[in-house]
C-alpha cells in the first residue's frame, strides 16, 4: 500500500544558521570587552547596557505591534538587542538614564523600523542613536570616568545607580571630580592649545598605545572580532581594510609631522576604532555586500575617522565615518559586482 | 591555431587539480548505503512507465491497452524528433495508458503506460552490434537514441543530442564524472565499484562516437575501493587513454561546470557549454548504459538507485526497473522506520519532496531518501534579508543571490540578466546557509520562468511591431507610388499640351502662309 508524505523545499536539511544565531554570537563577542569595561571603569556600563536593551526591547515591540509585524518571531531574533548594547558601549558610564531613552528611540524607531524594520536600514541603528544624542547632549556624553586604577573619587554600585538615574553626581562630589577626558579628547585639547604630541602624552590616562583600560578592551573587542571571523559571521574585507586604511595614513602623518599627529598604533588602540571595525563596519545591512565593497567600505570608514580626527570637530570620528560610508554603500555596490562564473 | 586558446589548453584536463569558488563541505552519510552489494529489485505485480520523464515533450505512446509487450519493447517515442524513446521495464501487458503520480519535479500527476507482468521477465529480440570499433559515429549516435539513453546523473538530458553535437564540433576530451557530491547517494559509487569495465567499455564507445582521443574518468577522493577497481579495468582493456582522477569532495563539485573548472582550470563560458572548450561530459552511469546498449542490444530500462536514509531500515542500492513503484524498494530495503517524515527522490540538496510512495522510479531516480523529523528542516518562517552575503560566499556561479532575489522580487527582469540569472545552477548552497532561511532557489526557478516567459512574450510584441511598420512602410509607399503616378501622367498631359499648342502653331503658320500665297 502507497504511504503519503509530507512535502517541503529543498535543502532538506535542519537549519544550518538562524538570523537570532548570528545576533547571539556577536553579543557572545562583545562580553569579554564589555567585563573589561566594568573591570577598568566600573559598574556603569552594566547599567548603561540593561538600560538601553529594556528601551530598545519597548521601541522594538511598540514598533512591531504598530507595524504588525510578528511579534515573537521578530523580538526572538536579538536584533534590537544588539544595537542596544553596541549603543551602550558607546556611551559614557555614568550617562543619565535619558540619554538611552533617546539613543534607542532614533535607533528603534526612527533609523530601522522607518526605514522598513530588520534588514531594510539604511544606517546602522547603533551608530544613529549615539550619533543623535552625542549632538543633542553634549555635556551628558563626555561623562567619561578615568580607570579605577587612577581614579581619586570612584562610584561604588549605589552610587553609580544613582548618578545615572538622577542626572548628578553624588552629594558631595561635582562633575570635575568624578569625571576624565577620554585620551582622544586629552590629545585634541592640548594639540589645540599648542602643545605637542609628546607633552599630551604625560597625561595620567595614556597607557602603552591608547589609554590606560581602553586598550585592553579594544584588545578585547579584537579577540571578539577574530572570533566572529573564525565563526565566519562577519567577513575580514571591512575590518582589515578599516584598521589598515588608518595605520598605513596615520604613519604617514605621524613620520611627516610627529609632533602633531599622534603614532598609528595610538590612534588603531583608542577611541571607537577596534569595536567599529569588527563589530560596525561589519554590519552587513547597512554595509556593502560584494567582498571588494566592503574593502571600499572599511578603507573610506577608517579614512573619514582619521580626517574627523585630525580636523573636525569631534575627537572620535567612527561613528560619522560610518555613517558618511552607510550612505555610499549601495553605490560602492553597484560599482563592485564580482566577476560571473565563465565571464 | 592558438596554443594558449581555452580549447587548446582543456587538453590537459586532470594533469593537474584547481579549485572552484564557493561551494560547501557537507557530511557525505554515503557509508549506510555502501555496505551491502547491489541486489536486483524483485518484480513488481504493477509497473507504471511515465511518458514524461524529462524536462521538455512529453512521449506519444505507440502501445495500447491490452497489448503484450516483451521486455525491452518500445512503449513510446516523440515522434516529431524521433528520439525520447521509453522501453518495456518487463513483459506482461499493458493494462492501461493512465494518469498516475509520476516523478517530476513539477509534482503533477502524468501519462503512464501500466503494465501487468506475466513474471516471464522474457527479453524481445535484441540486436547487439558486434564490432563497434569500426561503426560510423551516426550509427553509434542512432543506437543511443533508439536505446533511450539519458544523462543519469539526474539531468536526464537525451544523450544522442549531447553525442551527436559533440562529434559535430570537434571533442578532444571525454569527461565521466563519477563525483556524485551529493550526500547520501552511492550509486555511481557502488556501479564503479561493481562494474568498472562495463564503464571503461562505455568510455571507449563514446570516445569513438564524439572522435575524442582521450577520456578522464573524475571520481571523489574518499572512494579508495572505486580507485583501485577502475584503474585495474582500465588496464585490463588495455586503453593508455583512459585517466582515473581523484577531486577533492566538495559540493557540488559533480555539477559538469565545477567539475571541469576542477579538471582544466578554465570555466566554460557563461551561456557557453563544455563543448566550447573541446570536453564532453558523461555520467559513469551513462557510459555503462551506452555500453550495454551497443554491445548487447539492450534499451535504458533499469538503473540503480540508492535507497537510504534514517527513514529506511536496510538502506542499500538496488538495481530498479523504470516503473517500478517507489514503495517495492521501500520494501525491499526492510520498509519504514518509525519517523519517516520526508520521502525525496534525489539528494538532500537537489532532490525534490515526493508527495506518496506510489511515484515509480523513472531515469532520473538516482537516490530514494527517507528522511526522519530530525534530518529535515521545520517549516521555518521566513526572515528579511540581513545581507550577510553568506550566499555569495558560497555560490560556485559567483552570483549575488542576495541582489538576485531582490530584483525578482521587484520584477526587475533587466537587472536579473545582468547579475546572471540563467548562469544559476539551482544547486542550493545560497538556502543552505541563509540565516533568514530564504527559499533562494525557489525565487530563481520562478525568476527563470518568468523571464523566459518575458522574453517569449517581447519576442512576439516586436514580431507585431516590426509587422505593423512594414505595413506603415507599404501604404506610404503605395500612397507615394499613387502620387507619383498622377504626377507623371499630369506632366505628360501638360507636355502633350504643349506639343498641341506647337502644332496648331505650326499648322496656323501653314494657313497664314498659304493665305498669303493665295
Amino acid at each position: 500500500m502507497s504511504r503519503s508524505f509530507d512535502t517541503g523545499g529543498a535543502p532538506h536539511f535542519p537549519p544550518h544558521i538562524t538570523v537570532s544565531g548570528v545576533m547571539l554570537q556577536v553579543i557572545y563577542a562583545l562580553l569579554p570587552a564589555i567585563a573589561a569595561h566594568a573591570w577598568f571603569f566600573g559598574p556603569g556600563i552594566l547599567f548603561q547596557i540593561l538600560l538601553a536593551v529594556f528601551f530598545a526591547i519597548g521601541f522594538e515591540a511598540l514598533m512591531l505591534k504598530i507595524r504588525k509585524k510578528p511579534m515573537r518571531l521578530f523580538l526572538g531574533d536579538f536584533s534590537a538587542v544588539t544595537t542596544a548594547i553596541l549603543f551602550a558601549l558607546c556611551v559614557p558610564p555614568l550617562a543619565p538614564w535619558w540619554v538611552a531613552l533617546f539613543g534607542m528611540l532614533f535607533a528603534i524607531v526612527v533609523a530601522k523600523h522607518l526605514y522598513g524594520g530588520l534588514g531594510h536600514n539604511m544606517f546602522n541603528p547603533a551608530m544613529v542613536g549615539y550619533v543623535v544624542v552625542l549632538i543633542s547632549f553634549p555635556q551628558a556624553m563626555t561623562a567619561w570616568l578615568p580607570p579605577l586604577s587612577i581614579a581619586g573619587n570612584s562610584l561604588g554600585l549605589g552610587d553609580t545607580l544613582m548618578t545615572i538615574l538622577s542626572g548628578n553626581p553624588p552629594a558631595g562630589l561635582s562633575w570635575d571630580a568624578i569625571t576624565e577626558a577620554t585620551p582622544l579628547d586629552t590629545i585634541r585639547t592640548s594639540v589645540a592649545s599648542g602643545s605637542m604630541i609628546s607633552e599630551a602624552r604625560q597625561a595620567p590616562v595614556f597607557g602603552d598605545f591608547g589609554g590606560i583600560g581602553w586598550e585592553w578592551i579594544a584588545n578585547w573587542y579584537a579577540v571578539g572580532g577574530v572570533w566572529l571571523l573564525w565563526r565566519r559571521i562577519i567577513s575580514w574585507q571591512a575590518p582589515i581594510a578599516m584598521i589598515g586604511s588608518v595605520l598605513a595614513l596615520g604613519t604617514i602623518a605621524w613620520l611627516a609631522d610627529p609632533g602633531n599627529n599622534p603614532a598609528p598604533l595610538q590612534h588603531v588602540f583608542s577611541g571607537a576604532l577596534i569595536i567599529g571595525a569588527f563589530f560596525i563596519a561589519t554590519d552587513p545591512v547597512s554595509g556593502c555586500a560584494s567582498a571588494r565593497g566592503r574593502l571600499v567600505f572599511g578603507a573610506g570608514v577608517g579614512i573619514i575617522t582619521l580626517m574627523i580626527r585630525r580636523w573636525g570637530g569631534y575627537p572620535d570620528g567612527v561613528a560619522f565615518a560610518v555613517l558618511l560610508m552607510n550612505m555610499a554603500a549601495p553605490l560602492i555596490d553597484r560599482y563592485t559586482q564580482p566577476r560571473k562564473f565563465g565571464q | 591555431m592558438n596554443q594558449s586558446d581555452p580549447y587548446h589548453l582543456a587538453r590537459h584536463a586532470g594533469e593537474q587539480l584547481y579549485h572552484f569558488h564557493g561551494g560547501l563541505r557537507l557530511r557525505h552519510n554515503k557509508k549506510m548505503s555502501c555496505e551491502t552489494p547491489v541486489e536486483k529489485a524483485a518484480l513488481a505485480t504493477r509497473y507504471y512507465v511515465p511518458l514524461l520523464q524529462h524536462s521538455g515533450q512529453q512521449a506519444e505512446p505507440l502501445v495500447s491497452a491490452g497489448q503484450h509487450v516483451l521486455k525491452g519493447d518500445v512503449l513510446g517515442c516523440f515522434s516529431q524528433l524521433g528520439s525520447g524513446y521509453i522501453h518495456a521495464p518487463t513483459s506482461g501487458t499493458v493494462t492501461a495508458i493512465a494518469l498516475h503520480p509520476n516523478s517530476h519535479p513539477s509534482g503533477k500527476d502524468g501519462r503512464c503506460v501500466v503494465i501487468k507482468p506475466d513474471g516471464l521477465d522474457q527479453w524481445t529480440e535484441l540486436d547487439p552490434l558486434s564490432d563497434w570499433q569500426h561503426a560510423e559515429p551516426g550509427q553509434l549516435v542512432d543506437i543511443i537514441r533508439k536505446k533511450g539513453i539519458v544523462g543519469l546523473g539526474g539531468a536526464v538530458f537525451p544523450t544522442d543530442f549531447k553525442v551527436s553535437e559533440a562529434s559535430e564540433r570537434g571533442i578532444h576530451t571525454l569527461v565521466l564524472n563519477g563525483s556524485e557530491c551529493e550526500p547520501y547517494i552511492s550509486c555511481d559509487e557502488m556501479l564503479m565499484r561493481e562494474q568498472p569495465d562495463s564503464i571503461v567499455l562505455g568510455a571507449r564507445i563514446l570516445q569513438k562516437a564524439i572522435g575524442a582521443n582521450r577520456t578522464v574518468i573524475a571520481i571523489e577522493d574518499q572512494m579508495g575501493v572505486v580507485d583501485q577497481a577502475l584503474s585495474a579495468a582500465v588496464k585490463r582493456s588495455d586503453a593508455n587513454d583512459i585517466d582515473v582522477v581523484k577531486v577533492t569532495t566538495i559540493y557540488p563539485e559533480g555539477g559538469e561546470k565545477q567539475l571541469i573548472k576542477v579538471l582544466t582550470g578554465l570555466e566554460v563560458p557563461s551561456g557557453g557549454r563544455p563543448t566550447d572548450l573541446g570536453i564532453l561530459c558523461q555520467n559513469v552511469a551513462t557510459a555503462t548504459a551506452v555500453a550495454r546498449a551497443v554491445t548487447e542490444g539492450k534499451p535504458l530500462i533499469e538503473r540503480i538507485v540508492t535507497v537510504t536514509g534514517n527513514g529506511v531500515r536496510r538502506p542499500r542500492n538496488l538495481l530498479a526497473q523504470i516503473g517500478l513503484p517507489i514503495s517495492n524498494l521501500v520494501d525491499q530495503c526492510g520498509g519504514y522506520s518509525q519517523g519517516a517524515a520526508r520521502l525525496v527522490l534525489g539528494g538532500p540538496m537537489m532532490g525534490y519532496a515526493l508527495s506518496t510512495d506510489a511515484n515509480p522510479v523513472v531515469k532520473a531516480a538516482n537516490c530514494i531518501l527517507v528522511l526522519t523529523e530530525n534530518d529535515i528542516r521545520p517549516a521555518q518562517p521566513e526572515m528579511p534579508c540581513i545581507r550577510c552575503g553568506e550566499c555569495a560566499r558560497v555560490c560556485p556561479a559567483l552570483l549575488l543571490p542576495q541582489s538576485l532575489q531582490a530584483a525578482i522580487r521587484n520584477e526587475l527582469w533587466d537587472d536579473t540578466a545582468d547579475l546572471g540569472l540563467a548562469d544559476c545552477i539551482e544547486c542550493g548552497c545560497c538556502d543552505f546557509v541563509c540565516p533568514s532561511h530564504i527559499p533562494l532557489v525557489e525565487w530563481f526557478r520562478f525568476g527563470k520562468s518568468s523571464l523566459h516567459a518575458l522574453n517569449r512574450e517581447r519576442e512576439l510584441a516586436s514580431k507585431a511591431r516590426e509587422r505593423f511598420e512594414a505595413r506603415e512602410a507599404r501604404l506610404v509607399k503605395i500612397k507615394q507610388d499613387r502620387k507619383h503616378r498622377i504626377e507623371r501622367k499630369k506632366k505628360a498631359l501638360q507636355e502633350g499640351k504643349g506639343r498641341q499648342e506647337k502644332i496648331a502653331a505650326a499648322v496656323e503658320r501653314v494657313r497664314v502662309k498659304q493665305e498669303k500665297e493665295t
